[in-house]
């Protein structure tokens, strides 16, 4: 580090160079990101973590997942990882017959994968719910929707995190 | 000093599908941190919350560490009758609360 810098301690434009190389580093990640958000496939997101395999296995049970009735209301880019506004809606005519019983939020690169599990009944006349989540990294986040008949849907989107929720300031 | 605050609109018809908002005071301590002296803090986040109202259970949300601090919760149910709307949430200190709003159906 002291080789970069001058007499007066001031940083040079070597030193400088390297940050900024390695920012256009991050920068061309996010476009990256960006264009697999638009023309990539959601629902089948790059290699997951395993302890989210973990927990999405869980969840379904053996079931298989089909996409779609579940979407998810986040922003593009979220600035600051440690709370990001997420609503999450699935579509249902929330009858006795036919309602969604439970929603889980899973945020894949997150070091608990599981945000949230949401618990529905007719009653609620809608699954849905708005809520701020922490996010690590940039990552897909994706809801699974167990129905009343034993179905599951599910449903994802993309989000670019600048700053990430685990940089939490210590007190 | 109100650990939460709980907003459904002033009146509601029967039947309607209303918007619950609930913004709780609490810190989520997700369990990954550490203090100056680098040992680690315990967790302590409110891990579960419920919505009773008329007679029955609305709305139920297990929260994750993933859940940002001082959680807001903004959901739905069907007005049936005048009545309260009675929250429940407990958190890891073993802390439980409960906070009611009045739900007015005309």
């Amino acid at each position: 580090m002291s080789a970069h810098r001058d007499e007066r301690g001031a940083r040079t434009p070597r030193a400088r160079g390297i940050s900024r190389r390695r920012w256009l580093a991050t920068a061309l990640g996010i476009a990256a990101a960006g264009a697999h958000a638009q023309g990539g496939t959601p629902a089948a997101p790059r290699a997951l973590p395993e302890r989210a395999t973990a927990a999405i296995d869980a969840l379904l049970a053996g079931r298989t997942a089909r996409e779609g009735r579940v979407s998810l209301e986040i922003p593009r880019l979220a600035e600051n990882g440690l709370s990001v506004p997420l609503t999450v809606s699935v579509q249902s005519p929330m009858t006795a017959v036919d309602h969604v019983r439970t929603v889980h939020i899973v945020a894949p690169v997150n070091p608990i994968p599981t945000v949230a599990r949401l618990h529905f009944t007719p009653r609620s006349g809608e699954a849905f719910l708005s809520t701020r989540i922490r996010l690590a990294d940039t990552q897909h986040v994706l809801a699974f929707a167990e129905m009343s008949d034993g179905s599951v849907w599910s449903g994802s989107a993309h989000v670019v995190v600048t700053l990430g929720g685990c940089l939490d300031p210590i007190l | 000093m109100a650990r939460a605050f709980i907003n459904v609109p002033d009146s509601a018809r029967a039947g309607e599908v209303i918007t619950v908002k609930v913004l709780i005071r609490h810190r989520m301590e997700s369990g990954h941190r550490r203090d100056r002296v680098g040992a680690p803090i315990p967790r302590n986040i409110v891990h579960g919350f419920s919505a009773h109202y008329d007679g029955e259970e609305v709305f139920r949300m297990e929260l994750f560490p993933g859940i940002a601090a001082n959680p807001y919760l903004e959901f739905r149910t069907v007005a049936t009758v005048s009545g309260e709307l009675v929250c429940r949430w407990a958190d890891d200190a073993g802390e439980r609360y409960e906070q009611s709003v009045a739900i007015t159906v005309q």
